[in-house]
């Protein structure tokens, strides 16, 4: 236990020591997102009755900020610890498997938490955003990051370089979040493309995150939960059978 | 006596280079014990074997009687490896590293043995400092810092003395033999072979991954056929006819004599004396394990 929490320490401290860039600046990102979408679509779009553009996006652009800085914790500290050979001293520990991974993602967690709870705080300062639902709400915050959490610490074990860590999140993190409806709701696509948005599993972060604020969504939020819990699992068993296989890490 | 280290028929290939071809070695409990050989021999592919840092294609490897794949956990505890490459963490202080590494291994509280080796390793004055701010060879101490914070019953030090100077080298060397008094077993690859010489009771070398030497140092030693020799100055510059027998070379004015054992010695100076011929200069060469090292490898070459 003491390892893992030890593990723990260091990984939320690694991100905390260097705050400005790993929360902060995300943040900032987001609201700008924000300002530039309302300015240009306010007046255009009305996506559920009752609900203004402006409070539609902003769930989907917290849990957009939450999806990326999960990925970019654990992906970004294995790949820096695997490029400048420190890695090591992980490697050499007595850590089990599950230790390690469990270490990661839940500093993945605590980052998108971080950055998703200061863009929240922060909108609320401008508009009046409803939260009806809390703790749905943080469980799929929690669920998403966990997620995003293991499909970083998968891109950080696989890539040998920082391009192909890009290209991992530009190819499929980036795809799959603006896919995934953040900005629109899904039901407002063609049927072909509902079907295909069903597929991607950001879909479910995003719309039942949403159904924590707003009380409606496109599906319906407790099978999305069961949907993301499933996704967790798998591939959380994936991440930890990878680390224990060596693959890349031992080679 | 039990054994700290068992590596079994080890094999490890990268791609088509075989970097260690069925290496079988034991190394005692409580052993200080050489791992030498040239660039490329295969003693770090073999060190990171042993630690699990890599997975060998065939045979076992066992330290303290754990299996390093199936009893990862125990073996893991029982070893301490200062890695060769300079690696560190750019994020914490010299404290911090050696907390968040004590921590890995499950334990707490013992600032007072992270106190002992700061200062026994000369790192005092940069206990507080960044890892970024650290000299080359204060890096190299922190690395073997970092490998002695769980008091591991076997410690493998590969290269320790890279790019450290000379003071350093000395302090280290006494702390890591009080280490091997107190019971550790010690095991080390270096390229300085007077170091090995003077520390290590045992020596395995390794040449294009396969032992090719592996003896008490004294028996290595000992096995070279050239023995000692005696080189001699001499006025007036002539060897008397019964030390004739003795010479092995001669040249800028210096005989060189083999001599079997040092009984010998008396019967070469006795014979100048009664031949009035004066010693201006005397040499006694006595083989190193540097010269077993050039021969073995030279030998192994044809
Ligand atoms: N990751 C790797 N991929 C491919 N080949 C490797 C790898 N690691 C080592 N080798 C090769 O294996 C052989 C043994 O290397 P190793 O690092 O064990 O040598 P060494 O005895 O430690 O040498 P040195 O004294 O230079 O440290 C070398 O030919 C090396 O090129
Ligand atoms: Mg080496």
């Amino acid at each position: 236990m003491t390892g893992f929490v030890t593990l723990l320490y260091k990984e939320l401290l690694r991100f905390w020591k260097v705050g400005f860039q790993t929360i902060l600046a995300p943040m900032v990102s987001t609201l700008l997102y924000l300002l530039i979408f309302l300015h240009v679509l306010e007046e255009h779009v009305e996506v559920y009755p009752d609900v203004a553009y402006t409070l539609f996006l902003i769930p989907g652009l917290v849990m957009m900020a939450v999806i990326q800085n999960a990925f970019a914790n654990s992906s970004s500290s294995i790949i820096q610890s695997k490029i400048s050979g420190n890695i090591v001293f992980i490697l050499l520990s007595p850590l089990s498997y599950r230790a390690i991974f469990f270490a990661y993602i839940l500093a993945s967690i605590a980052r998108g938490l971080l950055v998703g709870l200061g863009v929240y705080l922060v909108t609320l300062i401008f508009f009046d955003v409803p939260l009806r639902l809390p703790l749905l709400a943080l469980l799929f915050v929690i669920l998403g990051s966990g997620i995003l959490g293991a499909m970083g610490l998968i891109a950080g074990i696989w890539a040998d370089k920082f391009d192909q860590l890009a290209a991992f999140q530009n190819f499929i993190i980036l795809p799959l979040t603006f896919l995934s409806g953040v900005f629109y709701s899904v039901h407002s696509l063609p049927a072909g493309w509902q079907v295909i948005s069903h597929l991607n599993p950001f879909f479910y972060m995003i719309d039942g995150f949403r159904y924590g604020f707003f009380g409606v969504s496109d599906f319906s939020p407790y099978v999305s939960l069961g949907i993301m819990a499933i996704c967790l699992i798998v591939i959380s068993t994936f991440t930890i059978r990878l680390l224990r296989s060596g693959y890349k890490l031992r080679h | 006596m039990s054994s700290a280290i068992e590596v079994k028929q080890v094999c490890k290939r990268y791609g088509s280079l075989s970097a260690l071809e069925d290496i079988d070695l034991e190394i005692h409990s409580g052993e200080f014990f050489a791992l030498l050989g040239p660039n490329g021999a295969g003693k770090t592919t073999l060190i990171s074997i042993i630690a699990g840092l890599s997975f060998a294609n065939s045979g076992s490897v066992n330290v303290m009687g754990h299996n390093v794949i199936t009893h990862y956990q125990q073996a893991r505890l029982n070893l301490g490896i200062v890695p060769q490459e300079l690696v560190f963490d750019p994020f914490f202080t010299v404290r911090e590293i050696l907390r968040i590494q004590s921590g890995y291994y499950g334990i707490t509280g013992n600032a007072r043995w992270i106190d002992e080796i700061i200062e026994r390793l000369d790192l005092s004055d940069k206990a507080d400092a960044n890892m970024r701010a650290l000299s080359g060879g204060m890096k190299r101490r922190v690395l073997v810092a970092q490998a002695l914070v769980h008091k591991p019953p076997v410690i493998i030090l590969d290269e320790p003395t890279a790019g450290v100077d000379v003071e350093l080298r000395q302090t280290l060397w006494e702390f890591i033999q009080q280490l091997n008094r107190d019971g550790h077993t010690i095991v080390l690859t270096t390229h300085y072979l007077e170091e090995a010489e003077t520390l290590c009771n045992r020596v395995a070398m390794l040449k294009e991954g396969k032992i090719i030497a592996l003896d008490s140092t004294h028996n290595l030693i000992g096995k070279m056929n050239s023995g000692n020799s005696l080189r001699l100055r001499l006025l007036p510059d002539a060897l008397p006819f019964p030390l004739q027998a003795l010479q092995i070379n001669y040249s800028n004015g210096l005989y060189e004599l083999q001599i079997a054992d040092y009984t010998q010695m008396e019967f070469i100076l006795s014979t100048l004396r009664s031949e009035q011929i004066q010693i201006m200069e005397m040499h006694l060469q006595q083989p190193d394990l540097e010269d077993v090292f050039v021969n073995l490898m030279r030998k192994s070459r044809n």
